[in-house]
């Protein structure tokens, strides 16, 4: 029995670990379902993107109030982790602070996570009061509301209680080591400072040691199993940005922002139409691949590219982009943010409908094209980068609207009249407008 | 003017052996659109006094494909790109200036991918290097002072990371340069790009044209400075919506130096 509580443990942590594992599976999975792309060039610059915009945050505190804010959560996220190890070695082991032998930098780190569990407290509360009460225009667009509002705040509460879990611990575990207590106190004195717990220790004082271990205990395992609750949560929630925000900085495009891809396809049919040795009826070659595509641009969430599903996977639904949108602000449908958010909703349609189908997809009569994004939403976009720009992890929602005007155009001929008016211009006349040719250097007989 | 500028073709530089400095890519709303027209003509003006050897398509200048791309037709941007580059290979074309962000974005990035290979230069980069090699000069004139804000062109600001030139040009010009809040690589679109000049907007509860020249008009400017033809016709019709056009002018930076210099 008395390896009860590690046994327990190992057991919890086993589980949280191959639950985990299988949903990060099944998100490969998913994001493996996107078209090739090559974004695997230029390596070094790969590396400084991330590192400066994932892990340095720089994009971040462009917007320094909310800015500073995630980096202080961040921050204490990433530092508070460190203490997690200790928690999980103590959990498999049934051993009090392993990690102590280090002494005096002991007491200095576990002083340092006191201090960020208290400013990452602080911070959330900030996000909450930002999310909840404050007006903010890009927290309350229509794509926000339902699970989406739910989810942030989910993950807020999640925060707030591991933080108090992991303070009252602390707390709880400093005076029963004050009172002497069997497996808490040491020889060595105090195991650790607690510059901000020590205020919760007037309120436990008076508890006897046995309640005092039931408490520490209970905050122990509530916010360990908490920790565990929370990495599988990530998959199913916006939240997973805090991982695939590496990757997608990473793999991010490193091209002007004003250089649209040439489609290769499209290349190929250009040059056989203006080869005037070309025979248009040869038969392919015996052995050559075809190299149309079976669509031009995209209907469906699998069109797109991987790199595509993993920005759509990656979306923390900020709204930053959204705020910054010509179209969105002032009034039309069109949401980069919707955009993302639509994107992952197909794939993990699509992700469930072949988990529910035994390996492979069946038609659900359903495609990203209409059933989750609008043709209106598609043609507000004045392409101006401005969403991409705005992206603190490097999304593109352009390229996504790019991909579906292309199918909209090319396997639908479904563009706005206008549109196409411009369209036959340029190529009967070589302008987007009904001017004759021949006429193109008039200008210059009136100078 | 004392004697008519001349401006020849590729056509008429091959004619004689020869090729110019720079060829000038004028552009669909440059050679077409009234209000452009007076931009491209102002440049030429510049170019012109600045002594460049320069040369233009002429009608041999196509659309470069640009609003076809955005609009999502690939097929009809390749075969505009395609035409275009036969055209300029040609003629052995090594450098072009152009008005135009979206010809200059095109021809810059989506050419050379298809075999079209140039030195693309924005016409405020151009001038600015005319006034460095001191082939130009540039005093403030009538604009020394005024206040001036510039709309920075999403295709030459975020798109490109070119967003100096233009001011350096301003600033050669004397002017009090104020900035909008959303400037720069932060810049707020005019509404034209995307192919949306080519059509109607969604519905929605204001234009994005308007919505800008609120913005540029907000911080009081004489002039409101800008660097594309489509931009300038946005908030031109976006200062005309807010009947203001008696006091706020929307240049472009040619039209300025050119102005400037009694041209």
């Amino acid at each position: 029995m008395q390896y009860l509580p590690n046994i327990l443990f190992i057991i919890a942590l086993a589980i949280g670990v191959v639950f985990f594992a299988k949903n990060v599976q099944k998100l490969i999975r998913n994001i493996k379902l996107g078209r090739d792309e090559d974004r695997f060039d230029n390596k070094p610059q790969r590396w400084k993107n991330m590192a400066k915009i994932a892990l340095g945050q720089y994009k971040m505190v462009r917007r320094p109030v909310s800015g500073i804010i995630h980096v202080l959560v961040y921050l204490g996220f990433i530092i508070i982790n460190i203490e997690v190890l200790e928690i999980v070695i103590d959990g498999v082991f049934g051993t009090h602070r392993i990690f102590s032998f280090m002494g005096g930098f002991y007491d200095f780190l576990i002083a340092v996570f006191e201090i960020f569990a208290l400013l990452v407290l602080v911070g959330v509360i900030i996000f909450w009061v930002r999310r909840n009460i404050l007006h903010i225009k890009r927290f309350l667009n229509r794509e926000m509301k339902g699970w989406p509002k739910l989810d942030a705040n989910l993950i807020l509460y999640f925060e707030v209680v591991l933080m108090l879990l992991f303070l009252t611990m602390n707390a709880a575990d400093y005076t029963l080591q004050l009172k002497g207590a069997e497996h808490y106190a040491s020889a060595d004195g105090i195991l650790g400072s607690f510059p901000v717990s020590q205020f919760i220790v007037p309120l436990l004082e008076n508890l006897s040691i046995s309640t005092l271990v039931i408490i520490e205990r209970t905050a122990w395992w509530v916010h360990i199993l908490g920790i565990l609750v929370f990495l599988n949560y990530l998959y199913y929630s916006k939240h997973l940005h805090i991982l695939l925000a590496f990757p997608n900085t990473y793999f991010a495009r490193l091209k002007p922002q004003g250089q649209f891809d040439n489609l290769q396809a499209v290349t190929n049919e250009v040059k056989l139409m203006m080869d005037p040795d070309a025979d248009p009826y040869a038969m392919p070659e015996e052995g050559a691949e075809d190299e149309t595509p079976a669509k031009f641009g995209a209907s469906e969430a699998t069109d797109l590219s991987w790199v595509q599903l993993l920005n759509a996977y990656t979306c923390t639904e900020c709204g930053r982009c959204t705020s910054e949108c010509p179209a969105n602000q002032t009034g039309k449908l069109l949401s980069p943010r919707r955009i993302m958010m639509a994107t992952r909703d197909r794939l993990e349609d699509i992700g469930n409908n072949i988990d529910a189908n035994k390996g492979t997809f069946q038609d659900d009569g359903k495609q990203l094209l209409d059933d989750y994004i609008t043709r209106e939403e598609l043609w507000a976009c004045t392409t101006c980068n401005a969403c991409v720009e705005a992206c603190p992890v490097g999304i593109n929602p352009l390229s996504i609207i790019m991909d579906m005007r292309q199918y909209l155009v090319m396997e639908q001929s479904a563009a706005p009249t206008d549109l196409n008016n411009a369209m036959t211009n340029i190529e009967n006349n070589a302008a987007p407008w009904p001017f004759n040719q021949m006429d193109r250097a008039n200008w210059i007989n009136e100078l | 003017m004392a004697e008519a500028i001349k401006v020849p073709t590729m056509a008429e530089f091959m004619a004689q052996g020869k090729s110019p400095e720079v060829l000038f890519w004028v552009g669909c709303a440059g050679s077409f659109d009234d209000r452009a027209k007076k931009i491209t003509k102002a440049f030429v003006k510049l170019l012109a006094k600045a002594g460049v050897e320069f040369a233009v398509l002429g009608t041999e200048e196509s659309c470069t494909g640009d609003p076809a791309k955005r609009a999502g037709n690939e097929f009809l941007f390749q075969m505009q790109a395609v035409t275009n580059i036969e055209v300029l290979n040609a003629y052995e074309v090594k450098k072009i200036v152009t008005a135009c962000p979206h010809c200059f974005n095109t021809i810059a990035n989506e050419y050379p991918g298809l075999g079209g290979n140039y030195e693309v230069l924005h016409h405020t980069q151009f001038l600015k290097s005319l006034i460095e090699e001191g082939r130009l000069t540039v005093e403030g004139g009538k604009y020394k002072g005024k206040r001036i804000t510039f709309h920075d062109p999403c295709y030459l600001a975020r798109a490109n990371r070119i967003y100096e030139a233009p001011r350096d040009l301003l600033r050669k010009l004397e002017v009090e340069l104020v900035e909008m809040k959303r400037c720069k690589t932060k810049g707020f679109c005019c509404g034209a790009g995307g192919a949306q000049m080519f059509k109607e907007p969604e519905p929605g509860i204001k234009e994005v044209n308007i919505e800008r020249t609120e913005e540029a008009l907000g911080i009081k400017p004489d002039v409101i400075a800008a660097g594309c033809p489509f931009c300038n016709t946005m908030m031109t019709d976006g200062v005309k919506n807010k009947e203001k056009e008696d006091s706020v002018e929307v240049l472009d930076i040619a039209e300025m130096i050119a102005n400037a210099e009694d041209l």
